[in-house]
């Protein structure tokens, strides 16, 4: 067995247990069902901010786009636009294809030898499917959320159940989109637990996060469609809760509460851990960008003077050998 | 090297998909012979100035380090995330994907999986987690944090010496975490405790000196040139004579000293010679070498941005006295990557130039109107496509020519089809390694960012395996006898690379092929190229 992931799934045993205890023993409805999510929201909402602010904190001293295409040049020589942009305009379609479409993810190779020693690279789309559903989906059942925070319930998150919803098997409709984001999750844990090259990199806190996702999607899978909690009273709850008035429902059981405790742990965990690629991936100085730095100047904020050997120096140094080399000098001594 | 592994004994050792069985914390650095540079000489760190200068053995367990090291590199760390928003975001995002993980060519040359650029990367974030967050100072290990100790600091120093720098994990990464960027910060924090190589300390001190890497004096970089317009005038009848150090001229030409003492990097030094003689006697223009600023590789670039800073300045200081227009560059990878993305920062601004107008065409160079500096693969392809180089491609006839990316021009500056066009111009057999070795795809030659010593051989040999490969391809499918770049790093490296895994193929420059192509006004007719080797149809003659 090995030990990260084993403590990962541990500890997210021990939330489920933790909440489903405190509910169904010892009562602390009020603990979990209000406290901790106002504290939760207010560590994500503080601490992703700043995060985000550290790090701008941090000046850009150099500019160092990675050129993926061909530079801006000779005007016969065509220009990777997206690859290698040179204006705002090209560096704010080249984030928003990595943003919205992951693609520099969408150029993994896989490398393989063959017999003789030969290498090939040929594109692998897995992690890069994988990626995709699993963002999508969440950010899916996020937006359908909202139907729970919300009165009257905003046209388009109607709009996205409706597509969600799209292959009506059975009563009630089943989502697409929490279907996928469990499968997702299971693609992408089992990728970190098989494959070798990824288990080896893989630390602890990458299986937490998607241990827990997991349980979020089994605790909202189980409620939707097997014990089939109490909607109403359900939304009566978060209502109270984004209007400040919060009040605990009557007859929402345990696992409504694992499900809302595994959402604040994350919420939580977030600001504090590789979660927050979801903020730095517009940070990121290599992408974000244009590549222009021979055409504009850049300045650094805290360039200072360093020690050179000046011309003057280099002639005191050679002076003799130069002259005899018939090399200009500018004393001729 | 006598004890140098054999080709296909690197290459049965390969196991990619094998797991060690402890996990990497756990498994303690092993420095091994070939795999690892000498440390820096103490004399070249003096001279520069540089903290903590001694005699020191990599292979000793004593490392003489100063007794607050753990500090020093703990308020190094700290400084660094301060400055580089690109250190602070690259070691908090990484969400461990393995996207990097087999893009490495040290990866895929030696099988460790230390040479993941992921792992690398997590060598470092590992003490930062440590030191510097929350997550790491509650829960440790389970967090990916351990605290630096003397065996962690030794394979930050092994590992970041297996790095050349060249970017190819940053083109995959969905963030673009730069593996370079990282491995620039932790050299960096090992500069401060006095552990660099020898080959960038000293490369590094003579640059300072003497303006190039291997110290040579003006006068003896002059008679050097020299020798080569005696070889040249043999080939051609024609003296090239260039000028040195020449107040009032056009341009200054400013390349890697690579080419002026190491074949095969001498022969395109001879075509810059041809070239600008050509363009001096059909239109007069007037390119001036410099023996002060006669290195454009910049191997401060490994050591620290102070030293980058101190080394580059030369370039604009020197243009400033001469009094010249612009400044053009010869064909080098990591003197293209400082010009492209820190010289203007560094030393600029360079107001006293103006911006690039090639005299000869009239092309304004928009994308160097800053820097003020232009590549020759920029120059000539323009000074081509508007005919103004007569050419007689068929003198390269005997050459099969392929073209390897350089990294740091491909990933740092994104010239990829300019190279190509003077190659296709002055070549007619030209032959394209496959797609995904290619572009910013390509793969660095294994020598790369000071690594090119000799007591690393098996290292650069490993690294140097995925280009071997992939010009492997093209020599058993089109017969490709010559590889051609646009590095002085790749020209030195290169041909130990292919003699180990591609017998039978030469390494050239773009502007050697300019050369052998380019017909100087009034010369006779050429019977070798500019090695010495007879020309297509001039072999019978020869005999």
């Amino acid at each position: 067995m090995n030990v990260k992931y084993m403590f990962s799934l541990m500890a997210v045993i021990l939330l489920f247990l933790l909440a489903y205890a405190g509910v169904e023993v010892a009562g602390l409805q009020v603990v979990f069902g209000i406290v901790i999510p106002y504290a939760a929201f207010a560590v994500f909402l503080v601490g992703f901010a700043n995060r985000v602010m550290c790090w701008a904190y941090s000046p850009v001293p150099f500019r160092i786009p990675t050129t993926c295409g061909q530079q801006t040049s000779l005007p016969w020589i065509k220009q990777a636009k997206l690859d290698c942009p040179s204006t705002t305009g090209g560096v704010i379609v080249r984030m928003i294809l990595e943003i919205t479409v992951f693609r520099s993810l969408f150029r993994n190779l896989k490398l393989k030898m063959h017999e003789g020693g030969k290498l090939a690279y040929s594109l692998e789309l897995f992690l890069w499917l994988g990626a995709l559903a699993f963002h999508y989906s969440f950010l899916v059942v996020c937006v359908r959320h909202l139907r729970f925070f919300t009165e009257p319930v905003p046209f388009f998150v109607k709009i996205l159940e409706k597509l969600d919803g799209f292959f009506q098997f059975g009563l009630p409709i089943v989502y697409l989109s929490g279907i996928v984001l469990l499968a997702a999750v299971i693609y992408l844990c089992l990728r970190r637990m098989l494959m070798p090259q990824v288990n080896y990199i893989s630390l602890a806190s990458d299986f937490f996060p998607l241990f827990l996702i997991m349980g979020i999607a089994v605790t909202g899978i189980m409620m939707r469609y097997f014990t089939k909690v109490d909607v109403v009273g359900i939304k009566e709850f978060t209502m109270g809760l984004v209007t400040f008035r919060p009040a605990v429902p009557a007859g929402v059981g345990g696992l409504f509460y694992v499900h809302l405790f595994f959402v604040c742990t994350l919420l939580a965990y977030f600001p504090f851990s590789k979660l927050m690629h979801m903020g730095g991936v517009f940070m990121s100085p290599t992408r974000n960008l244009p590549c222009d730095t021979r055409a504009k100047r850049h300045v650094n904020p805290w360039n200072y003077p360093v020690p050179v050997h000046t011309y003057e120096e280099y002639e005191e140094d050679f002076r003799e050998h130069m002259i005899e080399a018939g090399l200009p000098v500018e004393e001729k001594e | 090297m006598s004890d140098l592994p054999k080709s296909d004994e690197i290459l049965s050792g390969l196991e990619y998909e094998k797991k060690p069985a402890a996990g990497w914390m756990d498994t303690p650095v092993e420095i091994k012979k070939g795999m690892y540079c000498y440390a820096s000489n103490v004399k070249s760190v003096e001279y520069l100035g540089l903290p903590n200068a001694r005699t020191w053995n990599p292979l000793d367990d004593d490392w003489l380090l100063p007794e607050n090291w753990q500090e020093i590199l703990h308020k190094g760390f700290k400084e660094r995330l301060e400055r580089f928003r690109s250190f602070k975001v690259f070691m908090d995002i990484c969400v461990r994907c393995g996207a990097c993980a087999d893009k490495c060519h040290f990866f895929i040359g030696t099988g460790d999986p230390k040479n993941m650029p992921v792992l690398r990367a997590e060598l470092l974030r590992s003490v930062y987690r440590n030191d510097f967050t929350t997550a790491g100072k509650i829960f440790g290990r389970i967090a990916g944090a351990r605290p630096m100790t003397l065996a962690v600091l030794k394979e930050w120093w092994y590992y970041l010496f297996q790095c050349s720098e060249c970017r190819r994990c940053s083109v995959f990464c969905p963030y673009g975490i730069d593996t370079a960027e990282i491995t620039i910060m932790g050299r960096e924090l090992l500069n401060l405790l006095g552990l660099n190589i020898d080959w960038i300390a000293t490369p590094v001190a003579n640059c300072y000196r003497t303006g190039n890497h291997l110290g040579i004096q003006p006068h003896a970089f002059k008679d050097m040139l020299d020798f080569f317009v005696e070889d040249i005038e043999e080939i051609t009848g024609i003296n090239v004579e260039p000028s040195y150090n020449k107040k009032g001229a056009d341009i200054l030409f400013i390349t890697p000293s690579g080419d002026v003492f190491a074949d095969p990097g001498t022969y395109t030094c001879m075509g810059y010679l041809i070239l600008f003689k050509y363009l001096k006697d059909k239109y007069g223009l007037d390119v001036t070498w410099s023996t002060y600023a006669s290195e454009g590789g910049n191997f401060g670039f490994f050591t620290s941005h102070e030293t980058m800073k101190r080394l580059n300045a030369k370039m604009y200081a020197e243009a400033k006295r001469l009094g010249v227009k612009w400044i053009l560059g010869g064909e080098c990878g990591h003197m293209w990557r400082v010009i492209s993305q820190y010289m203007d920062t560094l030393n600029g601004p360079a107001d006293f130039l103006e911006e690039p107008v090639s005299p000869i065409t009239g092309t304004k160079f928009e994308n160097a109107k800053s820097t003020k500096m232009v590549h020759i693969s920029e120059f000539t392809a323009d000074l081509i496509k508007h005919g103004k180089l007569e050419l007689d491609p068929s003198r390269n006839d005997n050459f099969k020519v392929t073209f390897h990316d350089s990294c740091n021009p491909a990933r740092g500056m994104g010239m990829l089809d300019e190279p190509r066009y003077v190659i296709k111009k002055t070549c007619n057999n030209f032959f394209e390694m496959p797609a995904n070795t290619i572009r910013e795809n390509t793969f660095c030659c294994g020598s790369g960012s000071g690594l090119n010593a000799g007591e690393d051989m098996e290292l650069r040999m490993c690294g140097g395996l995925p280009r071997a490969n992939a010009v492997k391809h093209v020599h058993e499918k089109f017969g490709v006898n010559m590889l051609a770049c646009v590095c002085a790093i790749d020209r030195a490296a290169l041909p130990d690379l292919m003699n180990y895994w591609v017998p039978g193929v030469d390494v050239t420059g773009i502007t050697e092929l300019v050369g052998n192509a380019l017909i100087l006004p009034g010369e006779k007719e050429r019977e070798t190229d500019l090695r010495g080797e007879p020309l297509p149809g001039m072999e019978e003659d020869d005999a």
